[in-house]
């Protein structure tokens, strides 16, 4: 593979490159002088790119480049830009009467969106991505609601969360451990009750036990009372569960789900935005 | 040259195509005006669709993901429209190359269209070939200098129209002509301008032949789409050859002559013309032939018109070449010359390679036609057409109004205060119609399904000319219903016009709680 190799091939008459490999020859065809000239020029751009941008990493980071871009910051002058462009609905947001919001409006369809976002943030974790809840963490797409589903009920549960110790205006009450109060036949028997509603068929005395127990809070058709967080016992939503053990266990130690204040982490206009998103989902009354 | 020396790298070589005329030249002529009339013009045609939509007949609203092309409107979702058409461009090359070689090079690609524009502004102010050689060969001075400058500038003119027409298939033509001459245009209308400017200007002015050679893929491509029996252009060699002029030319007829008459006197015929005998395509000169079978020179007289008309740069007479694009020029070019000498036309000539072999041999070629209907190019055809038709019948069938239902699947269901089992769907509503049309959403699968839609106590929303409406859709089954208690339940959304009853549908699945 020398330059002593290079012969002009008499089938083609063109020259080899003397490289030859197992005796076979590789021809000579020059390839155009612009094409050599394109490929430096980019070698000098590749090499330019690197200068003006950022590239050449260093112990801690990498070169800023003589342009100084950087996406982080180009992703915040987005952001800035985007909430320039919603500075004015953002003010009316925090301005409204959030019942008022009529679906179809820039308004309603900018807190929808919002509280979208919101919600994958911050309510998620609890709730659900799809907000369809879990065991002690109420669904939010059902029409039950333990302390009530218009949009204003829900961004004060929200905003002061429920039986937290950090805001004093906290959704708040307290369901006794009737354990301590009910024999554990007589909470059998108001376990059968509650499965049998509404239209109880377990007894006389099953029925005055709910009445003299339960109705002071659940009412006396087990209709709940949104006021002290007390679930309708008549519907076929159970946070805690319906069957006999969930029941029983609910009775006997009593339940104290807690949700933390949002209006003490979130601005107004996210608590105001998650909420109609929340009211939107479908079962908002 | 020293065997040594030979470079790795060549300079171009400049290529001075003579000017020639000819049944192809016009064809080539007329192939170009229409082309490039239609690539100016489209953009400047009317459509009328309504005062809500554009009224430009061929329009890529990219902004507003719509393509508009006369009366039909393809939206994002039928982009199979588009790959269709990019399979049937890829089968029609297919088709149009086993059966007449690299014509798509030869007569319409951008590249082989613009370059002949740029050659004959080219032989207009610079003269024809040999003016160009002596002026590419002569110092600068300002005769050259005008030349060149005149030169370049309207092909930079060209350029320019040439980059400026293609933003006008984006944007309403008339609109950001005004927009782009008073300088307030988007910058991506004057970058893009700018861009198709250059390469226009560079490949249609200096790279010409390069960009078929070194940049194209197509060459490579279509040389493996080829067969013996596609039509192409060539050099007839049994009839060219040997090749001799002026007083070589005379002595190697004079010669034949001799041995004519000399085999006339031993009581034999003349050789037969067709059988000279050409085992090579090059060095001519060193084959000896059998004195009897000696006919004098070829038809070929080495004019080198073939050579000094081709664009490409190259020497027909060498056989297939990758370089070349069977433009034809050199056809015409021998033709003329063949007529000049009384020699009969097609010297260079669209010929198939297995009919080269049958001609040499004394045989007679097989009719065009058979060379271009034959089973592979019949295949192509049936393949082409069958997605053409299909692509026809797809527009046809296609409704005004459309919808799809996205079910909402976290969760599945929900279970109502009550015991219903609700499902919610996202249904985007379409409508092409140029007007704000009412749309009646309803449900049919079980009796006992009813349904609501997000923000609204009615089932029929205003869905906007020309636009898709998101439309969150409640499905619920009360208590006791079949689809409550059971796994899935079939569903089907009908979506109706409630301006002229026209009606669509789509199925979906109904999830219930199984017991």
């Amino acid at each position: 593979m020398s330059e002593d190799d290079i012969r002009l091939d008499d089938e083609t008459g063109q020259y080899t490159t003397g490289h030859s490999y197992d005796g076979i020859e590789e021809l000579n065809t020059p390839l155009p002088r612009w094409w050599l000239w394109t490929f430096y020029a980019t070698i000098v751009w590749g090499v330019a790119y690197t200068i003006a941008y950022p590239a050449w990493p260093l112990v801690s980071g990498a070169t800023a480049g003589l342009l100084g871009y950087s996406s982080r910051a180009e992703v915040a002058e987005d952001i800035e830009t985007h909430e320039l462009q919603n500075a004015a609905l953002v003010e009316e947001l925090v301005g409204a009467e959030i019942s008022a919001l009529e679906p179809g409006t820039d308004l309603h369809r900018y807190a929808v969106a919002r509280g979208a976002s919101v919600f994958r943030a911050q309510c998620s974790q609890c709730h659900g991505s799809g907000a369809a809840g879990a065991v002690g963490y109420p669904n939010l797409l059902d029409n039950a609601w333990l302390w009530g589903g218009t949009v204003e009920e829900i961004a004060y549960t929200v905003r002061h969360g429920i039986r937290n110790e950090t805001d004093p205006d906290a959704r708040w009450s307290e369901m006794p451990a009737f354990g301590e109060i009910l024999t554990s036949d007589e909470i059998a028997l108001l376990v059968s009750h509650l499965q049998t509603l509404p239209s109880g068929g377990a007894g006389a005395e099953a029925e005055t036990l709910f009445l003299d127990n339960c109705s002071y809070c659940h009412g006396e058709q087990a209709e709940g009372l949104p006021e002290l967080g007390a679930p309708n016992l008549a519907d076929a939503i159970w946070l805690y569960g319906g069957d006999e053990a969930a029941l029983t266990e609910t009775i006997t130690n009593a339940r104290f789900g807690v949700m933390p204040a949002w209006g003490q982490r979130l601005d107004e206009a996210d608590v105001r935005a998650v909420s109609v998103y929340v009211h939107a989902l479908g079962g908002g009354e | 040259m020293n065997a040594t020396q030979q470079p790795l790298y060549a300079a171009q070589e400049p290529v001075f195509p003579r000017r020639v005329s000819g049944r192809f030249r016009t064809l080539k002529w007329c192939i170009m005006g229409i082309t490039l009339g239609i690539y100016y013009l489209t953009p400047w045609l009317r459509w009328d669709r309504g005062p809500n939509l554009p009224d430009q007949a061929v329009l890529i609203d990219l902004a507003g993901r719509r393509f508009y092309f006369f009366w039909i409107e393809i939206w994002p979702h039928e982009f199979y429209f588009v790959a269709g058409l990019l399979i049937m461009a890829g089968l029609g090359l297919f088709l149009f190359t086993s059966a007449l070689g690299r014509v798509w090079c030869g007569y319409t690609c951008p590249q082989t269209v613009w370059t002949d524009l740029f050659i004959l502004v080219e032989r207009w102010i610079e003269g024809d070939r040999n003016a160009r050689l002596r002026l590419y060969k002569s110092p600068i001075n300002a005769q050259k200098l005008r030349l060149r400058l005149s030169k370049w500038l309207v092909w930079l003119v060209i350029a320019m129209a040439t980059g400026g027409a293609w933003v006008f298939y984006f944007a309403d033509a008339p609109s950001l002509l005004a927009d782009l001459l008073s300088f307030s245009g988007h910058p991506v209308a004057y970058a893009t301008i700018g861009i198709l400017t250059a390469t226009t200007f560079l490949f249609g002015g200096f790279m010409r032949e390069q960009v078929c050679i070194y940049m194209c893929p197509w060459p490579r491509i279509q040389g493996a789409m080829m067969d013996p029996d596609t039509l192409t252009v060539g050099y007839r060699s049994w009839r060219g050859e040997p090749r001799a002029k002026g007083k070589r030319r005379r002595e190697m007829s004079a010669e034949a002559e001799r041995i004519a008459a000399e085999q006339a006197a031993l009581g034999r015929g003349r050789a037969a013309y067709r059988s000279t005998p050409y085992p090579g395509m090059e060095d001519v000169e060193a084959i000896d032939m059998p004195p009897a079978l000696n006919t004098g020179p070829g038809d070929c007289i080495d004019c080198m018109a073939c050579v000094n008309v081709c664009p490409m740069g190259i020497d027909i007479r060498k056989g297939q070449q990758m370089e070349c694009i069977t433009c034809a020029l050199c056809i015409d070019a021998c033709d003329e010359v063949m007529e000049k000498i009384g020699k009969p036309r097609g010297l260079i000539d669209y010929l198939a390679l297995s009919d080269e072999a049958r001609e040499r041999a004394g045989e007679t070629p097989r009719p065009i036609w058979q060379h271009v209907f034959r089973t592979r190019t019949m295949i192509y055809t049936a393949m082409w057409s069958a997605i053409g038709l299909a692509m026809v019948y797809a527009l046809f069938i296609r409704a005004e109004i459309d919808l799809t239902v996205a079910p909402i699947r976290n969760p599945t269901f929900v279970t109502l205060a009550d015991g219903s089992i609700r499902n919610t769907y996202d249904i985007r509503l379409r409508n092409k119609h140029g007007d704000d049309r009412p749309f009646r959403l309803s449900v049919r699968g079980h009796p006992a399904f009813r349904i609501e839609l997000e923000g609204t106590f009615f089932q029929t929303v205003e869905v906007d000319a020309n636009e898709t409406r998101l439309q969150r859709v409640y499905v619920i089954a009360p208590p006791g219903a079949a689809p409550a208690a059971s796994d899935t339940t079939p569903l089907r959304f009908w979506v109706e016009d409630l301006t002229n009853g026209e009606r669509a549908f789509k199925d979906s699945t109904f999830n219930g709680r199984e017991e």
